[in-house]
């Protein structure tokens, strides 16, 4: 048992060329091993909200339906568009893939842990900028999108791609103002720095007992954690944002002239984008690796060895739950709306959330003197400037619904009576002719027959 | 420079300059803009190679990411076929911008090698000293921060200077705005939904037999023009008993 197992910076960049070797191997067996699950785990769920049994044919409860897929996919005749530009077209899912997988690289899975007899961080490794590294990876993982519908040389990948190029652009400002509260609380922009000032909140005396706040950032900083999920849900193209491949507009947006394995590759960025980003929420918002209270106060050890890899998945797991059940429940946005929510809700609100957040800091602080009451009565008078200038949301009273319609002008569009009853439906009439086969007149026994019933 | 270094540097090197040829060479406008993403990530890793990872990434995730996805962004909507045109419009340019962009970056490249040859980095502990992202952020908002403002106001100025010059007034009622439009669509005289087909609640599914709408009034336009209006009668819309 190891007291003191936080990976600090200078743990990073000293490992054996095998020890790297290994975790690279092993980050990237991950991503593909989570890929396969993911596919898998959306179906089973998404079957599971709609009533229905999912995924059950290929091994166990469909585990290896995914595998089969792929191995299809893989056998498929690959077909390249006349009008597309070769290079860009084979290029641009690489590209996809190998920025979705590069940002699993500064992920911190777990603390120092033993391998082979060497003390070793569970994290590929970590530089004093992680985080810029993860949403310059997001950043980058574009020009996949934006390539594979520009070289695809036909029309709705290409709007495809511009839609995702405009999308990502606008919801990166909310993803990276979101993480500059995150930076201003630990102080660090390192993934393993903010995992461990996630450790412990403030310890307070509350009636002679210590109690220690929660250290979460999810719940310290719930704003920024709440705008973070959004944005990457929509940097990721992930339903309700998934504009760039809204199939009943653009058939499969960029992927629409992709087959074979490139069309694999880009399904398998899309799942690791999905996982490295659960991954970054959880090491930014969640506490990494951490278990939460309750398990570390009955059991010590909970984030020891290599318990802590076992927290770490099922925090991950419950974020891309939420991703598969964002996708089951709400439906896709339309363009102009999906616009309008990055730029006029969640980019004023993170700027004013900042804004006062720097404000808090800085009235804490204790070598604040008379700064503390500026920052007050600026406080005061951006409450009652709100409270002023607040919408009012009171509207008038509409009118019934039958003097709306009797307002209606003439030439109006034609609406059924209010008053409107049901005709008998055909089938009941064909029930009644299979009860009583025989030479029925025409027009008059289903008629009569109908009348009885 | 370190091993690591040197390594890192003579692999980084090549791409760099092949982005840097390539984007002046090559003839598609979307594929000069691709070879100088290139360079630019090269650049990024220059600078984490030099200490500097902040401004490494930065230049990753600005340049890059931000500001090369808007070049292709209009790149994109100008057209896939915009290639560069090879007329030469003065005689002898293309000779003379060659051989002086050549000698201009002789010149520059051998001034910077001999200034620099055998020169080791100064003072790189101490600005690093409490890390390198906060040895920037206490220049730029103590030393340098009139600088860091007057530039931001400087950038603001210029993007609203292009929003001033690019933006196209527009009178009142010349585009119509989406809730407009939407209420023109159910305006009395509008049909709002698409044209009934054929047979919509009627008793025969001849093409002949014109839809009904909502309401229950005969719509003569979702038949065919050649054809005449026609509805069956009670008699013979009836079953004919010929079900069993």
């Amino acid at each position: 048992m190891f007291l003191a197992q936080d990976p600090t910076l200078q743990d990073f960049g000293h490992d054996t060329w095998w020890l790297v070797l290994i975790k690279v191997v092993a980050v990237f067996a991950f991503g593909m091993v989570c890929t396969l699950l993911g596919v898998w785990f959306e179906r089973r769920v998404v079957a599971r909200m709609a009533v229905r049994p999912g995924l059950n044919q290929a091994g166990p409860f469909g585990l290896l339906q995914t595998l089969a897929d792929g191995l299809k996919g893989a056998f498929k005749e690959d077909i390249m568009p006349r009008t597309a530009d070769k290079v860009v077209f084979f290029f641009a899912p690489t590209v996809a893939v190998i920025c979705a997988m590069t940002s699993m690289s500064v992920i911190p899975f777990g603390p120092m842990v033993s391998i082979f007899g060497h003390r070793t961080p569970l994290q590929v490794t970590d530089v004093p900028v992680a985080v810029l590294l993860i949403l310059a990876c997001s950043g980058m993982a574009v020009y996949g999108i934006v390539l594979g519908g520009w070289a695809s040389g036909s029309t709705y990948p290409l709007l495809g791609g511009l839609r995702s190029s405009a999308q990502m652009i606008s919801y990166e400002v909310s993803m990276g103002l979101s993480v500059v509260a995150v930076f201003m609380l630990s102080g660090t922009m390192s993934t393993s720095q903010i995992v461990e000032a996630q450790a412990s909140g403030k310890e307070y005396e509350l009636f002679g007992a210590t109690i220690s706040a929660p250290g979460w950032y999810a719940i310290l900083l719930a704003p920024s954690f709440i705008i973070f999920f959004i944005a990457i849900v929509g940097e990721t193209n992930r339903a309700p944002f998934d504009l760039p491949e809204a199939e009943s507009e653009l058939v499969a947006g960029y992927m629409t002239e992709y087959s074979s394995l490139k069309f694999l590759l880009f399904m398998l960025s899309e799942y690791v984008a999905m996982v490295a980003m659960s991954a970054a929420t959880a090491t930014l918002f969640l506490g990494g690796w951490r278990a939460p209270a309750p398990i570390t106060t009955i059991w010590a050890g909970a984030n020891s060895g290599w318990w802590p890899l076992l927290w770490f998945f099922i925090k991950v797991v419950l974020l891309v739950f939420v991703f598969v059940w964002l996708r089951a429940t709400l439906p896709r946005l339309r363009y102009d709306q999906f616009m309008r929510l990055g730029w006029r809700v969640l980019l004023p609100i993170n700027l004013v959330w900042i804004l006062s957040l720097a404000a808090l800091q800085v009235y804490r602080d204790p070598e604040t003197g008379d700064g503390k009451y500026v920052i007050l009565g600026g406080f005061l008078v951006g409450i009652v400037l709100l409270a002023l200038l607040w919408p009012s949301g009171k509207r008038a009273p509409g009118k019934p619904l039958e003097e709306q319609i009797k307002s209606r002008p003439p030439g109006s569009f034609p609406i059924p009576p209010m008053d409107l009853q049901v005709p008998p439906s055909p089938r009941a009439r064909r029930a009644v002719a299979e009860r009583e086969p025989a030479n029925v007149g025409a027009g008059s026994g289903g008629d009569r027959a109908d009348k009885e019933s | 420079m370190s091993t690591g270094e040197a390594v890192t540097f003579w692999i980084m090197v090549w791409p760099a300059l092949a982005g840097a040829l390539g984007m002046v060479l090559s003839r598609n406008a979307i594929h000069s803009a691709l070879w100088l993403v290139l360079t630019m990530l090269c650049v990024g890793v220059f600078y984490v190679l030099q200490s500097a990872p902040f401004i490494g990434l930065a230049q990753i995730i600005v340049y890059t990411g931000a500001i090369m996805m808007l070049f292709l962004f209009v790149l994109m909507l100008v057209g896939r076929d915009a290639s560069d045109s090879l007329i030469e419009t003065l005689r002898g340019q293309r000779l003379a911008a060659v051989v002086l962009g050549i000698g201009f970056a002789a010149l520059v490249g051998t001034g910077v090698y001999r200034a620099l040859d055998d020169r080791t980095a100064n003072g790189l502990e101490q600005a690093n000293a409490n890390g390198n992202v906060q040895g920037i952020a206490s220049l730029l908002f103590t030393k340098y921060v009139f600088a860091f403002e007057v530039t931001s106001a400087l950038l603001i100025t210029a993007a609203v200077g292009a929003m001033v010059l690019a933006h196209i007034e527009r009178r009142r009622g010349e585009k119509r705005t989406q809730p407009e439009m939407m209420r023109a669509r159910f305006a009395p005289g509008n049909y709002p939904g698409p044209k009934p087909g054929p047979g919509v609640y009627a008793t025969s599914d001849s093409v002949a037999t014109p839809g009904r709408l909502p309401d229950g009034t005969l719509t003569d336009r979702s038949i065919s023009q050649i054809l005449p209006t026609r509805e069956l009668t009670p008699a013979e819309s009836a079953p004919k008993g010929t079900e069993k």
